[in-house]
């Protein structure tokens, strides 16, 4: 038969244990929290169209579109492309792992005006 | 691979020709046939009939007439034209699209050679995914022969994602598949089949399946548009050959931050805008290809 102090000790126990997952969940959970960008697409531009990343952190481009379907595509950036469709919300992860300056433009015909539909990301150290 | 021009340019008359070797002369293992004749043709591109920029091309609505006379006052003239895409400039409206695109193909129709090809650019048929240039202008990817050159059209611009598709490249490998692997084969598409500058969208996005399904066949050539200036590159053993535009040539490939028409210069009317005359020697695989500016009048 355990003693009533015994019985205190294992909920002590339990109770820190879950202290301490608690704590390293929610360290883990904050870490992984990617940053989020809304852009927004629309006939012949994309708000904003300069984006400004740090390196090696993964960050989320939310797009939407104002108006048709638009494209979406850094080919500097292993290709990362999107389809933008009115009435959805587009995420796309991206990782730069270097410095520097991407382009990204509509890759899907747009219309007069579709190829001034760009933009850059630039990634800080 | 890029072509060094100084190999083989030579400068003729009112344009510029360029002997392109084709690949039994680089090998020099050539397979000849009895009675294969020689022809030329003739390669128009991005006429984009229906823009509208004076500060970009103030005879907007002249080009494609001065284009029409010129091939008319040829002295001999093509066996065929070949129009590779952007015959009109791109609007939202489908009846002004189905305006522009009957427009053109009536002022193209004073061409006195009947013969005349069409395929579409993504300004044509990148809205409505060719709808409106099928109904003026017939099918966006076919084939046809002419003195034993077999030609294939492709069409990589329909498709909005700028691709040529599983289905047309399964078209593709079919039509290849009926070719011995030594026939004589030109392609016309609108954008390059290679990535000649992705960040331009100067390029296919399925482009290398095509060019993998057409690298077994000995003698292939590739003529396109898309860039409005004269571009020379190899894949392998295909040479890819750019033509000018009509209307408003564009900066060299990743020259500029933003690939926006060059601005008209008064000093140099038409510059940087002309048509192409392709003079096939058949027996040799060799394409001579002849540059010709628009000019005034």
């Amino acid at each position: 038969m355990k003693s009533a102090k015994d019985r205190f000790r294992f909920i002590l126990t339990l109770i820190m244990v879950f202290a301490v997952i608690s704590f390293v969940t929610g360290v883990f959970v904050a870490c992984q929290k990617k940053q989020v960008i809304k852009i927004t697409a629309k006939k012949f531009e994309y708000s904003p169209n300069v984006i400004r990343i740090k390196k090696g952190v993964p960050v989320v481009l939310e797009f939407s579109s104002l108006d048709s379907v638009h494209g979406f595509t850094v080919p500097d950036l292993g290709g990362v492309r999107a389809t933008i469709e009115p009435g959805k919300v587009t995420q796309v992860r991206i990782v730069a792992p270097k410095a520097g300056t991407y382009e990204f433009h509509c890759d899907l015909f747009c219309g007069d005006g579709h190829e001034g539909m760009t933009g850059k990301i630039i990634v800080e150290e | 691979m890029k072509i060094d021009r100084r190999d083989f340019l030579k400068l003729m008359g009112m344009g510029s020709a360029i002997l392109v070797l084709g690949p039994h002369s680089l090998a020099g293992a050539a397979t000849t046939k009895a009675g294969q004749d020689d022809f030329f043709f003739v390669q128009l591109s991005d006429t984009h009939w229906g823009f509208n920029g004076p500060q970009i091309n103030p005879d907007a609505t002249g080009t494609l007439k001065k284009a029409v006379a010129a091939v008319n006052s040829m002295k001999s003239q093509p066996d065929f034209v070949m129009f590779t895409g952007d015959i009109t400039h791109t609007t939202d409206d489908p009846k002004e699209r189905r305006k522009r695109l009957a427009e053109a193909r009536d002022i193209i129709r004073g061409l006195k050679v009947k013969n005349i090809k069409f395929m579409p650019g993504e300004h044509d048929a990148g809205l409505d995914n060719g709808e409106a240039f099928q109904e003026y202008f017939g099918k966006t990817h076919y084939t046809f022969e002419h003195k034993e050159v077999y030609f294939i059209v492709i069409d990589n611009v329909s498709d909005p994602t700028s691709s040529i598709t599983d289905t047309q490249l399964q078209w593709l490998s079919a039509e290849l598949k009926k070719l011995d692997k030594d026939s004589r084969i030109v392609v016309f598409t609108h954008r390059p089949l290679f990535d000649l500058y992705p960040n331009w969208d100067w390029w296919t996005r399925d482009g290398a399946k095509a060019v993998d399904l057409l690298m077994p066949y000995k003698n292939v050539t590739v003529f396109y548009g898309h860039i409005h200036q004269e571009h020379h590159h190899m894949t392998g053993h295909i040479a890819h050959h750019a033509a000018k535009g009509m209307m408003f040539p564009l900066p060299a490939p990743g020259s500029v931050p933003k690939r926006v028409p060059i601005p008209w210069d008064s000093a140099k009317p038409y510059s940087g805008l002309g048509y192409r005359r392709v003079e096939a020697k058949v027996e040799k695989a060799e394409y001579v290809l002849t540059e010709y500016p628009i000019k005034k009048g």
